[in-house]
């Protein structure tokens, strides 16, 4: 009895802990599941939780018929340009804001991250006509511009490189380095980690981003996986088996990068978490 | 200014410039420009040809709260902000507490597990939990029947589609709160459980006393994090109702997208843009307010 009473916390926090794993994980393993199952089998009451005979006849039809190579290949074009492009304007940013003293630095930098609690929606409609003016719309560059520079990659950088003593900066002046050479050889490798953090915020938001994309590519062969896959739904909402293979490889790939770098995914939500 | 003083300012500038130009062009003008259009009556028409725009005043504003439509948008968007918001806050300090238990082995594997929804994309889990939600042959309402409920039209039926998208919305992203809210578990003072162990506090009043009390920036950080995405909402109804069934999932977000978007009234939608920015605001102020008057 007593044994019991000793195990009971331990088990109860065991048995919560495993249903939330269960109800959290579920989701994923079906969509996995069903992509797998022969046509209509993922319709079938009661519902199978795996397919009787395993088929990737959905994974070759997308790539086949529907043209999912294409678009899994705008949106890896289009996340790793924009996680290019970040990185270089962003760290720039974040070093002058953490390192230069200059007039009006910390006034700036407070209204700078006071502007995010502005909903990116407010700006989208002009926006659209902006860059409607430009001729960048239906453009890789329409998706592109809008993302490449944010604030929220500057106050990471700038958090980061607030720990690290100006003194490691000022010997390098010392030896006549210039500015830009300071920030290329010295300041960058120095960010390294917080760089690889930046990168797979701003690789998964690109990647998983939906509703400018929407508005921007207009034409089908210029689609994102998500803008995509929504518009697959409309035709084929009732080939279940199909759009869960869809879904496999819209998620997949940002699932991996996540399980390959948490380390680095985590130690970003905690520095934005510490500081805001 | 010393010659010293401008090669500051100056380098300072060239380093800025390439993150801080786009931003001004691409963000802080557009907010501005939405400002104005919302003044005006820039239509399909106007879309043609500048010179039938004309500036109208508040009546985009007038319009927007006589539109029966819109106040439904707006009771929607608020349903999801304070009953989505708080349970989404709430099962992310649960599971906060079972990750962080001195008792849980492998908390790591656990935080991983209960992550991943976060990284997915919004639009392919949106697909995924329209096929479990289906009425007859999906896999919630057979987990449901095994408790003897009887089969629900989750998207189908008007009063329970929004409560279908909040539950989606919230195993979507929980997980992010959940870190954020082991970070700040994690800075409590462990002698301080020990004391009140010593002193013979129960799990609950400890729970009640030491580690709500310190978690409070924390919370108030995670609070207003999740309102501003909640207020958001947009690819959930796009992909899951379309808004429907009867507008009972129409967001002000997908308000915007349809009028501004499909219909071309861009003088009306970003008015609809500025209610949601003030919305959102406000909300943000109210909840610095409250807990700045709990604190001192």
């Amino acid at each position: 009895m007593s044994r019991i009473r000793r195990c009971l916390p331990a088990l109860l926090l065991y048995g919560a802990l495993a249903a939330g794993v269960a109800l959290t994980l579920s989701p994923l393993l079906w969509m996995l599941a069903a992509s797998l199952m022969p046509i209509g089998e993922a319709n079938s009451y009661p519902p199978r939780l795996w397919p009787s005979t395993v088929t990737f006849e959905h994974y070759a039809a997308l790539f086949t018929r529907l043209d999912l190579g294409r678009y899994l290949l705008n949106s890896a074009l289009l996340a790793s340009a924009v996680t290019a492009i970040a990185l270089f304007v962003n760290s720039m940013a974040g070093y002058a804001f953490a390192k230069f003293r200059f007039q009006g630095r910390d006034r700036l930098f407070r209204g700078l991250l006071a502007a995010m609690v502005i909903p990116a929606q407010v700006a989208m409609l002009p926006l659209f006509l902006l860059l409607k003016q430009f001729g960048l719309i239906n453009t890789y560059w329409g998706v592109i511009v809008p993302g490449m520079a944010s604030i929220f990659g500057i106050f990471l950088i700038r958090q980061y490189l607030l720990a690290i003593p100006d003194s490691l900066l000022d010997a390098a002046r010392m030896d006549g380095a210039g500015e830009f050479r300071i920030y290329w050889s010295l300041v960058l490798p120095l960010c390294r980690p917080i760089l690889v953090t930046l990168a797979i915020f701003t690789f998964l938001g690109a990647w998983n981003d939906f509703m400018w994309p929407l508005i921007v590519l207009t034409d089908s062969s210029m689609y994102t996986l998500p803008v995509a896959l929504a518009n697959l739904l409309g035709e084929h909402v009732q080939d279940t088996e199909l759009m869960m293979a869809g879904s496999v490889l819209t998620v997949l790939p940002v699932m991996l990068l996540f399980v390959a770098l948490q380390k680095y995914y985590i130690a970003g939500i905690m520095l934005g978490g510490m500081k805001g | 200014m010393t010659g010293r003083e401008r090669h500051a300012a100056l380098s300072a500038g060239i380093f800025l410039a390439p993150a801080l130009l786009p931003i001004a062009v691409f963000f802080f003008l557009p907010v501005l420009a939405a400002l104005l259009l919302s003044f005006t009556d820039f239509d399909i028409y106007a879309l043609g040809d500048l010179n039938r725009l004309r500036f109208v005043g508040f009546a985009n504003y007038l319009q927007l709260l006589q539109s029966p439509l819109f106040w439904t948008a707006l009771g929607n968007t608020f349903y999801f902000v304070l009953v989505g918001g708080p349970l989404s806050v709430a099962i992310s300090l649960g599971a906060a507490l079972l990750v962080n238990s001195r008792l849980t082995r492998f908390p790591s594997l656990f935080r991983t597990a209960f992550f991943l929804p976060v990284v997915t994309t919004l639009v392919a889990v949106a697909v995924v939990w329209r096929y479990l939600y289906h009425p007859r042959h999906g896999l919630l309402n057979y987990g449901l029947s095994w408790l003897g409920i009887e089969p629900i039209d989750w998207l189908g039926d008007p009063d329970w589609a929004m409560p279908a998208i909040i539950l989606m919305a919230v195993w979507k992203n929980f997980g992010f709160n959940m870190i954020i809210f082991i970070a700040g578990l994690q800075n409590i003072p462990p002698q301080l459980y020990e004391a009140a162990r010593i002193d013979g506090a129960s799990a609950w009043r400890q729970f009640r006393h030491i580690t709500l009390p310190l978690l409070g920036p924390t919370f108030l950080f995670v609070a207003l994090m999740t309102m501003i995405g909640y207020f958001q909402m947009f690819a959930e109804p796009y992909v899951m109702t379309q808004g429907g069934p009867a507008n009972r999932t129409l967001s002000v977000v997908l308000l915007m997208y349809e009028e501004g978007f499909r219909w071309w009234n861009m003088g009306y939608a970003s008015a609809a843009a500025f209610v949601l920015f003030v919305l959102i605001l406000a909300g943000t102020v109210l909840q610095l307010k409250l807990r700045g008057g709990e604190r001192s």
